[in-house]
C-alpha cells in the first residue's frame, strides 16, 4: 500500500513538472531518455539480474517496438497507446522466440544469439523499403496533445507512466515465485531444476516480460524524434547502457536498476551535451568494468557494506 | 542471373573469404572454444590489431610484417587477460557468468571509443605492392590481396592445429580445457597453461588484424559484424574444434559470398548472424562437435 502510494505521488509530481510553464523544452527532452533507460534497465535485470541470462539484444527489442510503432501509425494512424501496445506485444513475441532457441543452453549463447537478432533484423529493416530502409522515415506527429502544452511534454509523462509501471511489475517480480525460481536458477540451474522449479519455463517468462517492456520503452521513439532510422536505432550502445546501469546500480533489489540508470543516464546527458556523444559509452563501459571488478554487488551492494561497518 | 559461372566464382570467392575468416577465428577457437571463457572482446582486439598494423605501416614496413612484429605485444596483452579474468572472477568464482561477460562487453566497448577518440570514424587502409592489383586467370580475377590473405590464413590454421597436436604445451592446453583437475594431477599447473593459450589465442588476432586490413578498409565500429562471423566460426565449427574451424570458416565464406551475389550486399551481415542462429537452434554442438 506505502509503494503504491509513493507512485501516485511520484506520478503526481511528474505530471505537475510536465505541465508547469516556463521550464526548458530541453528537460522535458532529456527526461525522456533518462526515464526511457529506467525501463531498460528494470527490463532486462528481470533475466539479465535475477536468473544471470545476459541480454546483449536490447536494441533488437528496442526496435521492434519502434518499428512496429511506425507501421501502425503510417497504415493506420493508430493512436500512442496503441503503438506502444503493439510494439510491447510483438517485443514479447521476440523475447520469447529467442527464449524458445536458446534459453535450453549456456548462458553464453543465449547472449550471442541475442546479439544476433539484432543484426538480423537491421538487415531486414536496411531492406524494408515500406519503413523508410538504410534511410529512414521522417513521421509527422499528429496534432494530439491531451492537455500537455507540447508533444515532448506529453510523451515525457507518457514515459513516466510506463516507467513507474515497469518497475512496478519488477517489484512484483523479485518477490513471487517466478522471482524466487530465477534466483534459483542463478545460483544453480541443476540444483533449481532437482528442486521442482520448472526453470526453462520461469526462464521464458521472464524473458518475455523482459523483451515485451524494452519493446514499450522503444515504442514512443519515433514520435519523439519524428524520425526513425536503423544506425541509430540498432546501436549497440543501448546494450552496453541497459547491461551497466543495472550491474552499477545493483542487481539483487529492484531499486538497483533505478537509481543506477537515474544517475547513469543523467551523467550521459550530461557528458553528451558538454563533451561527446563517444565519451558517454565510454564512461557507462569503464564504470561497468570498474564496478564489475571492484563492487560486483553494485551501489547496493556498498551502502549495505557501509551500512554494516558503521554499526 | 542465376548462371554456373557466377556461382562458380561466388564459390571460389567465397573460399578465399572462407580460409580468412577461419584465421580471424582462431583465436576465439582457443579462448572460448578450448577453455570455456567467454572472450567477447576478440572482435574488437582483432579491430586493435588492425589499427595497430595501421599505425606501425606508416613507418613504411609491409603490414605483413607490422602483424607479425605486434604478435608480441599481443602475446602479453592476451596473458594480462587472463590473468586478470582468473584473479577477479575464476578464483573468486562467484557468479562468474554475468560479470564476466559484463566484463569481456564492457571492455570491447572501450577499446572500440578509445579506438574512435584517436583515429575517428573514418575508415583506414594500409598500403603494400599487392593490394590493389589482381591475378588474372582465363575470365576469373583473383585481387592479390585475398590470396595474400589467404595464403596467411592457411598457414596460421596450418600451424596452430600441428601446435596443438604435435607439442606439449599445445596438447596441454587441449587437456585443461577438458579436465583441468586431471592436469593438475599430471603435474602441469591449469593456470599458467590457460594463460599461455590465452597468449596465442591474442597474438594470433595481431596477424589477423593485419590481414583484416590487407583485405579492405577497416573503422573501428566493424568490431560488432565480427562478434557475428566470428563466434559463428566458432560455433558452427563444434567449441575447440581447429580443423573444424577452416571448415566452418569456408561454409561461412562461401554463403555469405553466395547471398551477397544473388541478393547484394545489404544482406550480408545477416548471413553470419543467421547462420549462427540456425546452428543454435539446430545444432548447438557444431558440425564437428565433442
Amino acid at each position: 500500500m506505502k509503494y503504491a502510494a509513493y507512485c501516485a505521488l511520484i506520478l503526481l509530481g511528474f505530471l505537475g513538472l510536465s505541465s508547469l510553464g516556463g521550464i526548458n523544452e530541453y528537460v522535458f527532452f532529456a527526461g525522456f531518455v533518462i526515464l526511457q533507460f529506467v525501463i531498460l534497465a528494470t527490463a532486462w535485470n528481470i533475466l539479465g539480474g535475477y536468473a544471470g541470462y545476459v541480454n546483449f539484444g536490447v536494441p533488437a527489442f528496442i526496435a521492434v517496438g519502434a518499428y512496429t510503432a511506425v507501421v501502425l501509425f503510417k497504415s493506420m494512424s493508430a493512436p500512442l497507446l496503441v503503438q506502444i501496445l503493439g510494439g510491447g506485444i510483438l517485443a514479447g513475441a521476440l523475447g520469447l522466440g529467442v527464449g524458445l532457441l536458446t534459453l535450453k543452453l549456456r548462458g553464453i549463447f543465449f547472449s550471442i544469439a541475442t546479439v544476433a537478432v539484432v543484426f538480423i533484423l537491421e538487415t531486414v529493416v536496411n531492406n524494408w523499403r515500406y519503413v523508410g530502409g538504410a534511410t529512414g522515415l521522417q513521421l509527422t506527429r499528429p496534432q494530439d496533445l491531451w492537455f500537455f502544452d507540447s508533444y515532448t511534454r506529453m510523451l515525457f509523462f507518457v514515459m513516466a507512466v510506463l516507467a513507474v509501471l515497469s518497475v512496478t511489475i519488477a517489484r512484483y517480480i523479485q518477490d513471487s515465485f517466478l522471482g524466487r525460481g530465477l534466483r534459483a536458477v542463478r545460483d544453480s540451474e541443476e540444483a533449481a531444476e532437482c528442486s521442482g522449479v520448472p526453470t526453462l519455463k520461469i526462464k521464458l517468462i521472464a524473458c518475455t516480460i523482459s523483451g515485451a517492456l524494452m519493446g514499450i520503452a522503444g515504442a514512443p521513439m519515433p514520435m519523439y524524434l519524428s524520425y526513425i532510422e536503423p544506425t541509430s536505432t540498432f546501436n549497440l550502445s543501448y546494450s552496453i547502457s541497459a547491461l551497466g546501469m543495472p550491474i552499477i546500480g545493483g542487481t539483487s533489489h529492484w531499486i538497483g536498476p533505478v537509481i543506477g540508470a537515474l544517475l547513469l543516464a543523467t551523467l550521459q546527458q550530461i557528458v553528451t551535451v558538454t563533451v561527446s556523444n563517444e565519451l558517454n559509452v565510454l564512461v557507462v563501459g569503464v564504470l561497468l568494468v570498474l564496478f564489475v571488478v571492484i563492487a560486483p554487488d553494485g551501489i547496493l551492494g556498498l551502502i549495505k557494506k557501509w551500512k554494516q561497518s558503521s554499526k | 542471373m542465376f548462371s554456373v559461372d557466377l556461382i562458380f566464382e561466388a564459390v571460389l570467392f567465397g573460399i578465399l573469404l572462407g580460409c580468412f575468416y577461419a584465421a580471424v577465428s582462431l583465436g576465439l577457437s582457443v579462448a572460448f572454444g578450448l577453455l570455456d571463457v567467454p572472450y567477447v572482446a576478440h572482435p574488437a582486439l582483432l579491430i586493435l590489431g588492425s589499427y595497430f598494423t595501421f599505425v606501425l605501416s606508416q613507418t613504411g614496413i609491409d603490414p605483413i610484417v607490422c602483424g607479425v612484429l605486434l604478435m608480441p605485444i599481443f602475446f602479453l596483452i592476451g596473458i594480462g587477460f587472463y590473468r586478470f579474468y582468473y584473479e577477479t572472477f575464476e578464483k573468486r568464482s562467484s557468479d562468474t557468468g554475468v560479470r564476466g561477460l559484463a566484463f569481456f562487453f564492457g571492455m570491447s566497448f572501450i577499446i572500440e571509443v578509445c579506438l574512435i577518440l584517436v583515429f575517428g570514424v573514418d575508415q583506414r587502409t594500409v598500403v603494400a605492392s599487392y593490394i590493389g592489383s589482381s591475378l588474372e586467370i582465363g575470365d576469373y580475377r583473383f585481387p592479390y590481396r585475398m590470396l595474400v590473405a589467404f595464403g596467411i590464413a592457411l598457414a596460421l590454421t596450418v600451424a596452430l592445429t600441428l601446435y596443438f597436436s604435435k607439442t606439449f604445451n599445445g596438447r596441454a592446453i587441449k587437456a585443461v580445457g577438458q579436465d583441468e583437475g586431471a592436469l593438475r594431477l599430471m603435474g602441469a599447473n591449469p593456470v599458467k597453461i590457460k594463460q599461455l593459450a590465452f597468449g596465442i589465442a591474442t597474438a594470433v588476432n595481431a596477424l589477423a588484424g593485419a590481414m583484416l586490413i590487407i583485405v579492405g578498409p577497416v573503422e573501428p565500429a566493424m568490431d560488432r559484424i565480427y562478434i557475428g562471423r566470428t563466434f559463428c566460426v566458432v560455433v558452427l565449427a563444434g567449441l575447440g574444434s581447429m580443423s573444424g574451424t577452416l571448415v566452418a570458416g569456408l561454409v561461412l565464406g562461401i554463403a555469405e559470398s553466395i547471398v551477397m551475389m544473388t541478393f547484394g550486399a545489404s544482406w550480408a551481415p545477416a548471413v553470419s548472424f543467421g547462420l549462427l542462429l540456425l546452428m543454435l537452434g539446430v545444432r548447438p554442438q557444431g558440425l564437428f562437435g565433442r
